[in-house]
């Protein structure tokens, strides 16, 4: 629809180097008729009220991003109350979207077109907005009332005061424009405020010359049993376009061309999303039933949510009453042959802990997911942070070292997930996985693979007697001091096993002092050896040898990777490496650091990775910590690794 | 259960159930008797030896699993429930065995034991109730009498008891008995009945400990006492109790009364026959324990106190696996890993 528009218009290539921000739209008119720019990458920030939906809108108009082509990096951004008062700071919900024609590895730093619903969502979302950026404001949302809510003084409309002078407002009755769109539906006031965001959905896809064909076929699909309410959907969608496409204000377009990608299918893919088809792929790579025990915990719920959707292809979820229940039912699944795996975050990672013990005791394959959230206690729910990994490393009572993967971005979620469950199969062990609310819930294209090319997961039960004379020894071990994995209901192999200390190679109770010292020497050892299976770290950016190294671990991968690309471009002497196993650490990581004068480590923590870095290899390293419950920006970034190399 | 059953020739015997593990209660401890009696059921059972499987969590009745020669797993405190129900959704055809304590069950895991009840995975649940922490070496439990002098309660106790069948029905259990360590056959027949019967069977049994809390139940078990003090339930027989019998519960309305068959004349079949599905009734017999209804003491129940088949959490989740693929089929892995929207770079 609405293509034969497109005839009338002019298209105007921007310079390269302008490309990051948009110029006044101006500068580049032609005549009257509505001119379209070329842009290299844009940042869009929408932001409502909780139950704008702004999350459902921000999806949307990503999914259709991806589907032409763009690469992309999202960052949803929402309060943890499911409604907080309506039009209040507390409840402003954003989603940020960031595509672009280049490779995209952040949501982006600051935003170039903001969509304010209400006057709450422009005051806590202005700050980073590019100066000249785009504002859509919802004149319905600046209100006395809402400006009350939002804390503006009284009297003082931001949209009237000449304040937002920096930038380009439009202002737009976006719930009157509804309301008149559906005047005639039949619908009621609240069903009809409820489809305000398809207008401003349709607007957005108007500026960026997005097709609406896929919401379209979303809206169709998602009401397919309220045809009414489809209609109304589609009819507002198609109303903030006409609109962008009808009112004279709106005299600028803005074209993001596809992404120069490596070739190949693409889908969009949010991190939780991975993680759950990780699971469903190992599974099936493993030939092994796949259990997942879990309490729901935000911002991990969705991989439950995920794998219950996969009961057709024998996937057994089970909503246990708790979050110790959810990890022992694990292991009992484990125990009796199934790939099993518990998902959490932080305060469910806290309660795990003592049968995370068990389990390394009775060495058996058991996958713990933690999508970290900011702590401690209830902390911030919704909001990202990397401080669970000292826990993940120590929180276990006794010595009970275990393998700790970290994800680096959201498709990356899928190929640790793969890869925690191989190890925790192979090597008979927990294996600890920690994402966080970033990768969790943003999302970015992926290039999937096919099952084919998914490395094997070698899996093997006992099924008869291991030792001399037939006689069973659970805990004999081989060459990479791993035991054998025994199915209950196997013939002639019944024994026991339990939390407590065992006689070498037999698994009966042992309390004889050397034992001990030797068994958890032998534990230890059977962790280090798992670095003969992982990867070599490589160098990310830059090269081997320089005078700054950036290290990072887990989600910082995209804000380091733009910010040192950035740095390296501007003629610095910087690389960059992110670390995705964590224990054990790659085996040339010494090798890797003996290249750099300096290494610095940022972290959203006090400074984790660079405890652990210290104490293994005693380099000076630096760290540079945020704990704000955000991700690092590329600028903060950049500035760090500037003022080091001055 | 979908167990198979073994063949006549390799005939399991009780010797087949020992393990190697020496056996390390303390002596005249009334696991003892709890082991032999288990021990000499399952042979019986007709399920291969390697179908069993005994999950534990800690304290003395926990050590049960290394004593028996079938799969077993010695757990961490109050966890076992949880731990069993894994094993039971992983393969619903191994017979789980439960073995837990007063405080392992009812203390440290009474939320697990809570809803493993509701639940209602096929497994069998034995808590050996001993009204004491021995394994710390004597404190009060959650079972333990108010008023309980223990080295943590030196003044007593001043915390009510549960009631641990009550518990058990007021959280949905769908099998409720009670038997005790000093009457080895009505032990035996009830672990016949828990295996038998399709649901959480929950079976406490009254276990003495000779050290910490020694007599705790000698009223049920002593001949002098026994027949005062300890009523027998039977499905479809009257309850009937006293020395010579004479003894029987009528109820009027719901309020149970104790009469005196012999000198009132009363037919047997006035009396209250027992009821096994009665959800009502159960509830009732289950609060033979410290409710005094009247003012009237009653003796306490053994036996089924309550048992109604219902469906099982494994089976249910079997069933919807089955369905759902019947209906939908199994998703490729190459088309999960697609998903529905995708584009292509050339």
């Amino acid at each position: 629809m609405h293509w034969f528009k497109f005839l009338n218009q002019q298209i105007i290539r921007l310079p390269i180097n302008m490309n990051y921000t948009m110029e006044k739209a101006a500068n580049m008119i032609v005549d009257n008729s509505t001119i379209t720019k070329e842009a290299e990458s844009i940042v869009v920030r929408f932001s409502g009220d909780s139950g704008d939906g702004m999350q459902l809108t921000g999806m949307q108009f990503t999914e259709t991003a991806a589907l032409l082509g763009n690469d992309l990096s999202t960052f949803p951004d929402y309060p943890s109350e499911i409604r907080a008062p309506i039009g209040t700071i507390a409840g402003v919900s954003g989603f940020q979207v960031h595509f672009g024609s280049k490779e995209i590895f952040t949501p982006g730093d600051e935003y170039d077109v903001l969509v304010a619903m209400n006057a709450a969502a422009l005051k806590v979302d202005l700050p980073r907005l590019k100066k000249g950026g785009v504002i859509v404001a919802n004149i319905a949302g600046f209100d006395k009332k809402n400006l009350g809510l939002a804390q503006y003084p009284a009297g003082v409309n931001p949209l009237e005061d000449g304040s937002l002078e920096d930038y380009t407002v439009h202002k737009v009755d976006i719930t009157k424009h509804t309301k008149d769109c559906l005047s005639a539906s039949g619908l009621g006031t609240k069903e009809i405020e409820r489809s305000k965001n398809m207008f401003v959905l349709g607007l957005l896809f108007w500026m960026f010359d997005k097709s609406m064909n896929s919401t379209v076929k979303f809206i169709e699909e998602k009401f397919s049993k309220k045809p009414e309410i489809a209609e109304a959907n589609i009819k507002t969608l198609n109303a903030g376009w006409d609109y962008g496409d009808n009112t004279e204000i709106f005299n600028t377009r803005y074209r993001v061309n596809p992404a120069k990608l490596p070739k190949g299918i693409y889908r969009n893919i949010t991190g939780n999303h991975a993680a759950a088809i990780g699971l469903i792929a190992a599974a099936e790579k493993s030939g092994l039933p796949l259990f997942l025990g879990s309490y729901p915990i935000t911002p991990a719920t969705d991989i439950l949510h995920e794998l219950s959707k996969y009961k057709a292809n024998g996937v057994k979820t089970f909503q246990a009453e708790d979050e110790i229940a959810a990890i022992c039912s694990a292991i009992g699944a484990s125990y009796a042959g199934n790939l099993a795996v518990t998902t959490t975050s932080g305060p469910g990672m806290a309660l795990k802990t003592e049968a995370l013990g068990l389990a390394t005791m009775l060495e058996i394959p058991l996958v713990v997911i933690n999508v970290q959230r900011g702590g401690p206690s209830t902390g911030l729910p919704t909001k990202t942070e990397q401080a669970d990994l000292l826990m993940a490393m120590f929180s276990r009572h006794g010595e009970a070292p275990l393998p700790i993967l970290a994800a680096t971005s959201p498709s990356d979620c899928f190929e640790m997930v793969y890869e925690a469950c191989r190890i925790a199969v192979e090597h008979m062990t927990p294996v600890i996985l920690l994402s966080d609310g970033y990768i969790a819930n943003g999302s970015e294209p992926w290039l999937f693979p096919t099952e084919d090319k998914l490395r094997p997961i070698t899996v093997s039960f006992l099924d008869k007697p291991n030792g001399e004379e037939g006689k069973l020894l659970p805990y004999k071990r081989n060459e990479k001091l791993v035991r054998p994995w025994i199915k209950p209901g196997t013939k002639d192999l019944e024994h026991r096993i339990g939390g407590l200390e065992k006689q070498d190679e037999t698994g009966n109770v042992s309390y004889d002092a050397l034992n001990h010292e030797k068994m958890v020497g032998i534990r230890a050892a059977k962790i280090e050896k798992i670095a003969d299976s992982i990867p070599l770290v490589i160098v990310d950016s830059g090269k081997e040898k320089a005078k700054l190294l950036v290290l990072g671990w887990g989600s910082t991968h995209g804000s380091i990777k733009t910010a040192v690309r950035e740095a390296i471009a501007e003629g610095h002497d910087v690389a960059h490496v992110q670390l995705r196993y964590i224990n054990p650490f790659p085996k040339n990581l010494a090798e890797i650091f003996k290249g750099y004068d300096k290494i610095l480590i940022p972290e959203m923590n006090s400074g984790q990775l660079l405890q652990l870095i210290r104490a293994k290899y005693l380099v000076p390293a630096l760290g540079l910590s945020k704990v704000q419950g955000q991700p690092f920006t590329t600028t903060e970034l950049k500035a760090k690794i500037v003022e080091l190399l001055k | 259960m979908a167990e198979a059953t073994i063949e006549q020739d390799n005939k399991l015997t009780s010797k087949d159930f020992s393990s190697s593990q020496e056996v390390k209660w303390c002596p005249g401890c009334g696991d003892y008797s709890i082991l032999k009696q288990v021990q000499t059921v399952f042979p019986n059972l007709g399920i291969p030896r390697e179908n069993f499987v005994f999950i534990s969590g800690i304290g003395c009745s926990s050590r049960f699993t290394y004593y028996m020669d079938t799969y077993g797993m010695h757990s961490i405190h109050g966890r076992a429930a949880a731990i069993a129900s894994g094993v039971k959704a992983a393969n619903p055809d191994l017979s789980v065995w439960i073995i837990s304590g007063d405080g392992d069950a009812l203390s440290i895991g009474g939320n697990h034991f809570i809803h493993l009840m509701r639940k209602n995975f096929n497994l069998n649940y034995l808590v050996f109730n001993n009204q004491i922490y021995s394994l710390t070496k004597g404190q009060y439990s959650p079972t333990s009498e108010k008023g309980k002098i223990t080295k943590s309660t030196p003044y007593g106790s001043v915390e009510e008891p549960f009631n641990p069948s009550e518990l058990a029905l007021g959280a949905k259990a769908s099998f409720v008995s009670r038997t005790l360590d000093r009457d080895p056959k009505h032990m035996q027949a009830i672990l016949k009945r828990a295996h038998e019967f399709k649901g959480t069977s929950f079976v406490e049994v009254y276990q003495n400990c000779p050290v910490f809390n020694d007599e705790a139940f000698f009223a049920f078990s002593d001949k002098e006492t026994k027949k005062e003090e300890a009523l027998f339930l039977e499905h479809g027989k009257p309850l009937i109790f006293g020395q010579n019998d004479e003894k029987g519960i009528i109820l009027e309305g719901l309020i149970p009364k104790i009469v005196n068959i012999k000198e009132n004349n009363i037919s047997l079949n006035d009396l209250w026959i027992h009821d096994e599905k009665d959800k009502t009734k159960a509830n009732l017999i289950s609060r033979f324990f410290d409710t005094l209804f009247e003012g009237e003491h009653f003796p306490r129940p053994f036996g089924v106190i309550y048992a109604d088949e219902r469906p099982v959490y494994d089976e249910e989740m079997t069933r919807q696996i089955n369905d759902v693929n019947a209906k939908k089929g199994k998703t490729s892995l190459n088309k999960i890993l697609s998903g529905d929207k995708t584009w292509q770079i050339a």
